[in-house]
C-alpha cells in the first residue's frame, strides 16, 4: 500500500524567485525506511514540511501538485489531525521540548487530544517503554544529554500513534555513538510497529544501511530515487553534497585493484565477507 | 596557550574540568575530542577568558586569564560559539562584523577596510546588507568567523564547527581551517565529528569527563581502540572496518583510504 504519494508538486515560498520545490513525484510504500539526503538548501526541509501540511498552511507561497499521506491531502487536512498520522522530529530536540518532567513533554499533546486519562497513561508508557527511556521519565527534559533528548522528542511522536514519521537531521547535535545508537532504536521500531520512516541525514554513512531506499534531493528536484547502492556505483555524491561513506569508498578502491572483488558495498558487514571470500579463494 | 592543573565546576555542583593541563604551541592546529558533555566546550571558554579556572590557572600569551579582561583576552583568541546565532544580535551582517572592532577602537576607515576583506575571504560580499537571521545554517556559521577574522586573532577557537553541514560544506570548513593556519595562526577546535578529525589531521586531546585521556598526534589516538571506548567515541569508519580483518593479520592502525587498501591487498595476496 502506497502511505505516501507525491504528485506533480512544486512550491515557491513567497517572496522569493526561485522555487524550493520543482515537480516532485515521490510514491513511498508502508514500512519503507527511506534516507532524503543532497546538499544543504536543495529542497530537503521544504519537502519533509509538505509532508506534514506546515507547507502551505503555515509557510506561505506558491503551492501546486498534490501530496497525500496516509490518505490525507496534506494541504487540505488541518494540521493537528495530520499530526496523528505523520509525526515530525526535528534537528534540535530542545525547541520540541518545554515541560518540566519527561512524562509530562510526552503526555501534552495526548490531553490536547482529548483522549481519556487512562489511554493517554498507557500510550506514554508504551512510548518510555519503545525508546528504552522509563528511567528518565521523571528528569527534567533540559538536564538530559542531547542523545536522551532527541529519544524524548522521538517518543512523543511515537505517542500520537502516526503511521509515517518524518525526521529532518535528528541526530546533528549529537555525538557519533549516540547517533549510530538512536538509528539503531529507529529502524527497531520502524520494524516493531510497522512504521514508515523518513529520515533526512547528512550522516549518510551512519544511516544508508538501514535504509531501503535512497532519495537525493538538490536545487528542488529529486536527481535520484532508488536502491542507495546504485547511487554510489552510477553517481558522484560528492556532486550532490552527499558524503561518501567510506566503506563505498573503499570498495570502489579494491574492484579497481582487485578484478576478483565482485561488488561495491555499503556497509562493513558486507566488505568484511567480500575480503574473507577473496582471501580464501586465492 | 597554557593550561596548569585547571579545574573548573559549575554552579550547579557539576565538575566540568579536573586536572587539566594542557600547552597549546604557536602555529598547531589542535582537537579537543570526546562525547557530548566531556568538557570540550568548558575548555574552550577558558581560552578567551569567558571562563576562568575555579583551580589551576591558563596562561594566554604569558597573561593570566583571571587578571584581566575578557576585552584584552579576546583581542589575541577568537572564539567562534557552536550556534553561531547566539552571536548575532544586530540588524545587517556589516553592523553585526563592526560592532566588536568599534569596541577595539578601530578607525572607520580601518573597520570598513577589514569587515570588506572577511567578507570577501568567507564569500560573503553579497549579504552585506542583509539581517544575520537570514542567512542559512552554512552562512551563519561562515559569519560567525568573519566576525573573528576581522580583528585578525592569532588563534582561533571553533567550538563544532561541523553541525549541519554538508559535505561540500565541510570540505570548504577544511580548507579554510588550512589555511588559517598556513597564515600562522593557531587552530583550536572542539569536535566530535571523527571523520573530520581524521581527514584534517591535527594534534588531538581527547576528553572524558572533564579529564584529559590522551594527547597526541591524530594518527595514534584515534587509531587507539581503547581509548576511543573509554571517551565513548566511535573509531573512524576505516579503523572500524579493519579491526574487523584483524584476525586476518590486518594493521588496522590507518586513517586514509588509500593507506587501507594497502593493507587489504597485503593481506589478500599473500
Amino acid at each position: 500500500m502506497k502511505i505516501v504519494e507525491v504528485e506533480s508538486l512544486s512550491f515557491t515560498y513567497a517572496g522569493v524567485k526561485k522555487p524550493a520545490l520543482s515537480d516532485i513525484n515521490l510514491q513511498i510504500d508502508e514500512g519503507e525506511f527511506v534516507l532524503i539526503a543532497g546538499p544543504s538548501g536543495g529542497g530537503k526541509s521544504t519537502l519533509c514540511r509538505c509532508l506534514n501540511g506546515l507547507v502551505p498552511q503555515f509557510y506561505e507561497g506558491e503551492y501546486s501538485g498534490r501530496v497525500v499521506v496516509d490518505g490525507l491531502e496534506a494541504d487540505k487536512t488541518p494540521i493537528h489531525v495530520l499530526s496523528q498520522h505523520v509525526g515530525m522530529v526535528f534537528q534540535n530536540p530542545h525547541n520540541q521540548l518545554f515541560s518540566l518532567s519527561v512524562e509530562s513533554d510526552i503526555a501534552f499533546p495526548l490531553e490536547n487530544l482529548g483522549l481519556p486519562r487512562e489511554e493517554i497513561r498507557q500510550r506514554v508508557e508504551e512510548a518510555l517503554s519503545t525508546m528504552r527511556i522509563e528511567h528518565l521519565r521523571d528528569r527534567s527534559p533540559f538536564e538530559l544529554s542531547g542523545g536522551q533528548q532527541q529519544r524524548v522528542a522521538i517518543a512523543s511522536v511515537l505517542a500520537m500513534r502516526p503511521r509515517v514519521i518524518v525526521m529532518d537531521e535528528p541526530t546533528s547535535y549529537l555525538d557519533p555513538l549516540s547517533a549510530s545508537n538512536l538509528f539503531k532504536t529507529i529502524d527497531e521500531v520502524r520494524s516493531k510497529l510497522g512504521l514508515t520512516v523518513l529520515l533526512v541525514e547528512h550522516r549518510v554513512d551512519l544511516a544508508v544501511a538501514r535504509a531501503s531506499r535512497l532519495v537525493v534531493v538538490a536545487e528542488g528536484r529529486i536527481i535520484y530515487n532508488g536502491p542507495p547502492r546504485t547511487f554510489f556505483e552510477e553517481q558522484n555524491p560528492h556532486l550532490y553534497g552527499v558524503a561518501y561513506p567510506k566503506v563505498v569508498k573503499l570498495s570502489v578502491r579494491m574492484r579497481k585493484a582487485l578484478n576478483s572483488w565482485s561488488k561495491t558495498c555499503i556497509n562493513p558487514e558486507e566488505f568484511e565477507e567480500e575480503v574473507r571470500k577473496l582471501r580464501g579463494g586465492l | 596557550m597554557v593550561f596548569e592543573a585547571v579545574h573548573y565546576t559549575y554552579a550547579s555542583g557539576v565538575e566540568a574540568l579536573r586536572d587539566v593541563n594542557i600547552e597549546f604551541r604557536d602555529g598547531e592546529i589542535v582537537a579537543l575530542m570526546g562525547e557530548n558533555g566531556s568538557g570540550k566546550t568548558t575548555l574552550l571558554k577558558h581560552m578567551n577568558g569567558l571562563l576562568k579556572p575555579t583551580k589551576g590557572r591558563v596562561l594566554v600569551d604569558g597573561v593570566d586569564t583571571a587578571k584581566t579582561s575578557v576585552a584584552q583576552v579576546s583581542m589575541k583568541v577568537g572564539l567562534v560559539f557552536q550556534n553561531a546565532e547566539d552571536m548575532f544580535f544586530e540588524s545587517s551582517v556589516y553592523d553585526e562584523m563592526a560592532f566588536a572592532l568599534k569596541n577595539f577602537g578601530f578607525t572607520e576607515e580601518k573597520i570598513r577596510r577589514r569587515i570588506e576583506w572577511a567578507l570577501k575571504f568567507f564569500e560573503l560580499e553579497e549579504y552585506e546588507n542583509t539581517s544575520p537571521f537570514l542567512l542559512s545554517g552554512g552562512e551563519k556559521k561562515r559569519l560567525a568567523m568573519a566576525i573573528i577574522m576581522a580583528w585578525s586573532p592569532p588563534v582561533i577557537c571553533l567550538d563544532e564547527p561541523t553541525i549541519g553541514q554538508d559535505s561540500l560544506q565541510k570540505e570548504k570548513m577544511m580548507h579554510m581551517i588550512k589555511m588559517l593556519n598556513s597564515q600562522g595562526r593557531t587552530v583550536v577546535l572542539a569536535s566530535h565529528d571523527v571523520e573530520f578529525i581524521a581527514e584534517l589531521k591535527p594534534r588531538v586531546v581527547l576528553l572524558s569527563a572533564g579529564e584529559v585521556l590522551a594527547d597526541g598526534p591524530c594518527e595514534e589516538v584515534l587509531t587507539d581502540m581503547r581509548l576511543l571506548e573509554r571517551a565513548s567515541l566511535t573509531p573512524p569508519q576505516v579503523v572500524a572496518l579493519l579491526k574487523r580483518l584483524e584476525d586476518l593479520g590486518v594493521d588496522y592502525r590507518v586513517l586514509d583510504v588509500e593507506g587501507a587498501v594497502e593493507k587489504i591487498l597485503k593481506v589478500i595476496r599473500k
